[in-house]
C-alpha cells in the first residue's frame, strides 16, 4: 500500500499543493490528473522518492519511504516523460542495459519479446534509437513494463505519442499487473480504459 | 533552549539586530587600539625594519580568511543534516567577508613583499594557498548566483563548502611541499618568531576586532538574506491564499 | 540487495558507457587531440631550447593532463541527465555512491587512460628520459583517476546550470592543485635525481582519499540536481 500524507509541495517561489492524503490499495491505479503546472509530475517524482516533499511524508506498507532508501527503490519502477533511451544504442541493447541497471537482468531474447509485445517489429529492433520515431522510442521505454517485476509503477504520461492500439496494449498490460495485486500511479490527460473498480483519480487544482 | 528558540527566522532577526550595533562598536574600538600599539608601540624589527608592521593587518586577516572558511562550511553541513534554513543563510552571509579577508591577506602581503622580498607577488607557500583558498571561495559564491532554485543553490553550494573544507588542509601542506621543493623565499612572514608583548598584544588585539567585525556584518547580512527570501515567501503566501483545492476521489 | 545484484547495476553502468564510447570514438579521439595540441603548443610559445623544455616538460604535461580531463567532464553525467538515465540511476536500489563510482572509472578509462598511455610519446618530445619517463606514466596512473573522481563532483554540481562549462573548471581547478603539485613534483625530483617515489606516494594518497570521499559527495550533489 502506497500512502501520501499531509504532503505539500513547492517549486521555487509556488506552493502547488498542500496537505495533500491520498492512500493506493494493491490492485488499484491511482490516475492523477489536473492542469498543466498543477504539480502533477512533481508528485509522482515525490512518490519516487526523487524530490522530497517539503512536508508529509509517503509511506510504502506503512514505512516512510525516506527510511526505506534502497529498499523502497527495490520495489518501483519510475518512468518519467525523459525515455531513459541512448541514442546510439539499440532499442534491444537500451532494454538490456536499462533493466541491467535496475538491478533486474534480462536476456537478449527476452527483451525483444518485449518489444514484440509492445508491437515494436524485428526489422525495428537493432536500429539505433537516433532514427526512431517519438512513438517508437516511448514504446521501447515502455518495453520494461514486460519485463519488471516490481510491485509499484509509477509512469508520467505513458501513452504521450502513442497510437491507438499501443495505448490499448498498455492498457492490457497495466490490467494484468493490477490483477497480479501490483499498484500503479499514472499522471495523464487521458482517460484509462480500465474497470471502474480498480481505478482511483486524484485531481490536482493548481 | 535558547538555541531553538532564536533558530526561527522570525525569533533571529530582531535579536540580530540589537546584536549588531555592540559587536560594531566594540570592532571600532578595538581596531582603533591594535592599529595604533601595532604601528606606533610596537618596537621596529631589527631585521625588517618599519614594512614588517603590516602583519598586523596581515595575520589576523590571513586567520580569519581560514577559519571563516572553516565556519561556513560548518554552518553548511548543519544546513544539510539538519535541513535548517538559517544555517543555509549564515553559510551564504559567511562566504563574502571570508573572501574579503581572504583578499586584504593578499593585499597586505603583497605590500609586505615589495619592501622584503622586492617584489609584489612571490609564490610563497602561505600566499599561495591564500590565492587558492580566494578562487575556493569564488567558487562557493558563484555557483549559488548562477542557481537560480533556493534550495538547489543552497544545497549545491553547501556540496562545494565542505568539499573545500577538505581540501583547504590538503593544499596548505601541498603548497608548502612544493615550496620546499623549489626552494623558495628565505625570509617567510611567520617566521619572525621571536615578538616582542606588544607585538602579541596587538596581533591579538586586531584578531579579535577582526572577530567581531565579522559578526556585525554577517550578522547585518544574513538579515538582508532574511528579507530578500521573505518577500519572495510572501509573494508564495498571496498565491496559496489563492482560491485552492485539492479533491481526492 | 545482495552482492550479485549489485555488480550486475555496476557492470551495467560500466559496459554501457564503454559501449556508448565506442559508439562515439570521435569523443574520446578529440581528448587526445586536445592534449597532443596543448603539448605543442608550448614549444612554440617558449622556443626550441632542449634545456628550457626538459625543465618545464613536467608541468607543461601535467597541466594539460589537467585541461584534458576538465574538458571532458562535461560528458559524465550530462548526458544522462538530458535524456533521463540519471533518473533511473538514482532511483536502482543500490548505493548510488558505488553507482557513481562505476561511471567515474568507465570515464577515466574513456579520457584518462588514453592521456597515460600516449604521455611518453609526448615526454619524448619535451626531451625526457629513462626514469623521468617511467615516472611520469606512473603519476598520470595514479593522478588522472583522482582527477576523474574530483571531477565528478563538479560535474554532479553544475548540472543543469546555466554556463556550467565555464562554472565547473572555476569550482575544480582549485581542488586539482594538490594533485598538479604532487604529479609534476614526482618528475622533477625524479629528474633532479632525488627520485619520485615521495610524490607518487603522496599522490596515491590522495588517490585513495577521492576514492572514499568524492562518490559520497558527486552522489549527494547528483540528488539535489535531481529534485
Amino acid at each position: 500500500m502506497l500512502q501520501a500524507v499531509a504532503l505539500s509541495c513547492r517549486r521555487g517561489e509556488r506552493r502547488l499543493f498542500s496537505d495533500l492524503n491520498v492512500k493506493v490499495e494493491r490492485g488499484k491505479l491511482l490516475a492523477v490528473v489536473g492542469e498543466n503546472g498543477s504539480g502533477k509530475t512533481s508528485l509522482l517524482r515525490i512518490f519516487s522518492s526523487l524530490l522530497p516533499p517539503e512536508e508529509g511524508s509517503v509511506r510504502w506498507e506503512g514505512q516512510d519511504i525516506h527510511q526505506l532508501k534502497e529498499l523502497y527503490s527495490g520495489q518501483l519502477m519510475y518512468l518519467g516523460h525523459l525515455n531513459g533511451l541512448k541514442d546510439d544504442l539499440t532499442a534491444v541493447e537500451n532494454l538490456v542495459s536499462s533493466m541491467a541497471l535496475a538491478g533486474e537482468p534480462c536476456s537478449e531474447s527476452k527483451a525483444k519479446e518485449a518489444l514484440e509485445a509492445i508491437g515494436l517489429k524485428r526489422q525495428v529492433h537493432r536500429l539505433p534509437s537516433k532514427v526512431l520515431s517519438q512513438g517508437q522510442k516511448r514504446r521501447v521505454a515502455l518495453a520494461r513494463l514486460w519485463l519488471s517485476t516490481r510491485p509499484l509503477w509509477l509512469l508520467d504520461e505513458p501513452f504521450t505519442s502513442l497510437d491507438t492500439a499501443s495505448t490499448a496494449v498498455v492498457t492490457q498490460r497495466l490490467h494484468a499487473h493490477l490483477q497480479r495485486e501490483g499498484l500503479v500511479v499514472v499522471v495523464t490527460h487521458q482517460e484509462i480504459g480500465l474497470p471502474a473498480e480498480r481505478l482511483q483519480q486524484l485531481r490536482l487544482a493548481g | 533552549m535558547i538555541w531553538s528558540k532564536y533558530s526561527a527566522p522570525q525569533a533571529f532577526y530582531p535579536l540580530a539586530g540589537r546584536l549588531i550595533p555592540w559587536f560594531a562598536t566594540v570592532a571600532v574600538i578595538l581596531m582603533v587600539v591594535g592599529l595604533y600599539m601595532g604601528f606606533f608601540v610596537a618596537p621596529t624589527d631589527f631585521q625588517q625594519g618599519e614594512s614588517y608592521r603590516i602583519i598586523f593587518v596581515h595575520v589576523p586577516a590571513a586567520w580569519m580568511s581560514m577559519f571563516l572558511y572553516v565556519v561556513m562550511a560548518v554552518w553548511a553541513g548543519v544546513g544539510m543534516g539538519l535541513n535548517a534554513r538559517l544555517s543555509f543563510m549564515m553559510a551564504q552571509a559567511i562566504a563574502p567577508t571570508g573572501a574579503m579577508f581572504t583578499f586584504l591577506a593578499l593585499l597586505t602581503g603583497a605590500m609586505w613583499g615589495k619592501p622584503t622580498w622586492g617584489a609584489w607577488w612571490v609564490w610563497d607557500a602561505r600566499l599561495t594557498s591564500e590565492l587558492i583558498l580566494l578562487f575556493q571561495y569564488a567558487g562557493v559564491m558563484l555557483l549559488r548566483t548562477s542557481i537560480d532554485d533556493l534550495r538547489r543553490a543552497d544545497r549545491s553550494s553547501a556540496v562545494f563548502a565542505l568539499v573545500g573544507v577538505v581540501n583547504v588542509p590538503i593544499i596548505y601542506y601541498s603548497v608548502q611541499w612544493w615550496n620546499t621543493l623549489h626552494q623558495g623565499a628565505s625570509v617567510s612572514m611567520a617566521t619572525g618568531s621571536k615578538m616582542a608583548a606588544t607585538m602579541l598584544m596587538a596581533m591579538l588585539i586586531m584578531t579579535i576586532a577582526f572577530w567581531m567585525y565579522s559578526i556585525a556584518v554577517i550578522l547585518a547580512r544574513v538579515r538582508c538574506v532574511m528579507v530578500e527570501r521573505e518577500s519572495l515567501s510572501t509573494w508564495d503566501e498571496k498565491a496559496a491564499a489563492m482560491p485552492q483545492a485539492v479533491e481526492a476521489r | 540487495m545482495s552482492d550479485s545484484s549489485m555488480w550486475v547495476s555496476i557492470s551495467g553502468i560500466i559496459r554501457r558507457d564503454l559501449l556508448l564510447a565506442m559508439r562515439r570514438w570521435s569523443d574520446a579521439a578529440m581528448s587526445v587531440f586536445f592534449l597532443v595540441i596543448v603539448v605543442s603548443l608550448f614549444p612554440l610559445g617558449v622556443g626550441p631550447e632542449p634545456a628550457v623544455l626538459r625543465t618545464i616538460a613536467p608541468g607543461v604535461l601535467w597541466v594539460a593532463a589537467l585541461l584534458t580531463c576538465l574538458l571532458s567532464l562535461a560528458r559524465v553525467f550530462t548526458p544522462d541527465y538530458l535524456d533521463g538515465v540519471l533518473e533511473q540511476m538514482v532511483l536502482v536500489p543500490q548505493p548510488l555512491s558505488l553507482l557513481v563510482l562505476g561511471k567515474v572509472l568507465a570515464h577515466w578509462v574513456i579520457s584518462g587512460l588514453p592521456v597515460v598511455l600516449l604521455s611518453p610519446l609526448l615526454g619524448l618530445q619535451f626531451g625526457l628520459e629513462g626514469e623521468a619517463l617511467g615516472v611520469l606514466v606512473l603519476s598520470l596512473l595514479l593522478g588522472t583517476p583522482t582527477l576523474s573522481m574530483i571531477g565528478a563532483i563538479g560535474a554532479a554540481l553544475v548540472l543543469g546550470v546555466r554556463g556550467s562549462g565555464l562554472l565547473v573548471a572555476l569550482l575544480v581547478l582549485p581542488l586539482y592543485v594538490p594533485v598538479l603539485i604532487f604529479g609534476a613534483g614526482a618528475v622533477t625530483s625524479s629528474m633532479a635525481g632525488i627520485g619520485g617515489e615521495a610524490n607518487l606516494s603522496l599522490l596515491g594518497a590522495c588517490l585513495v582519499l577521492s576514492l572514499f570521499l568524492a562518490p559520497w559527495a558527486t552522489a549527494a550533489a547528483l540528488r539535489i540536481a535531481l529534485e
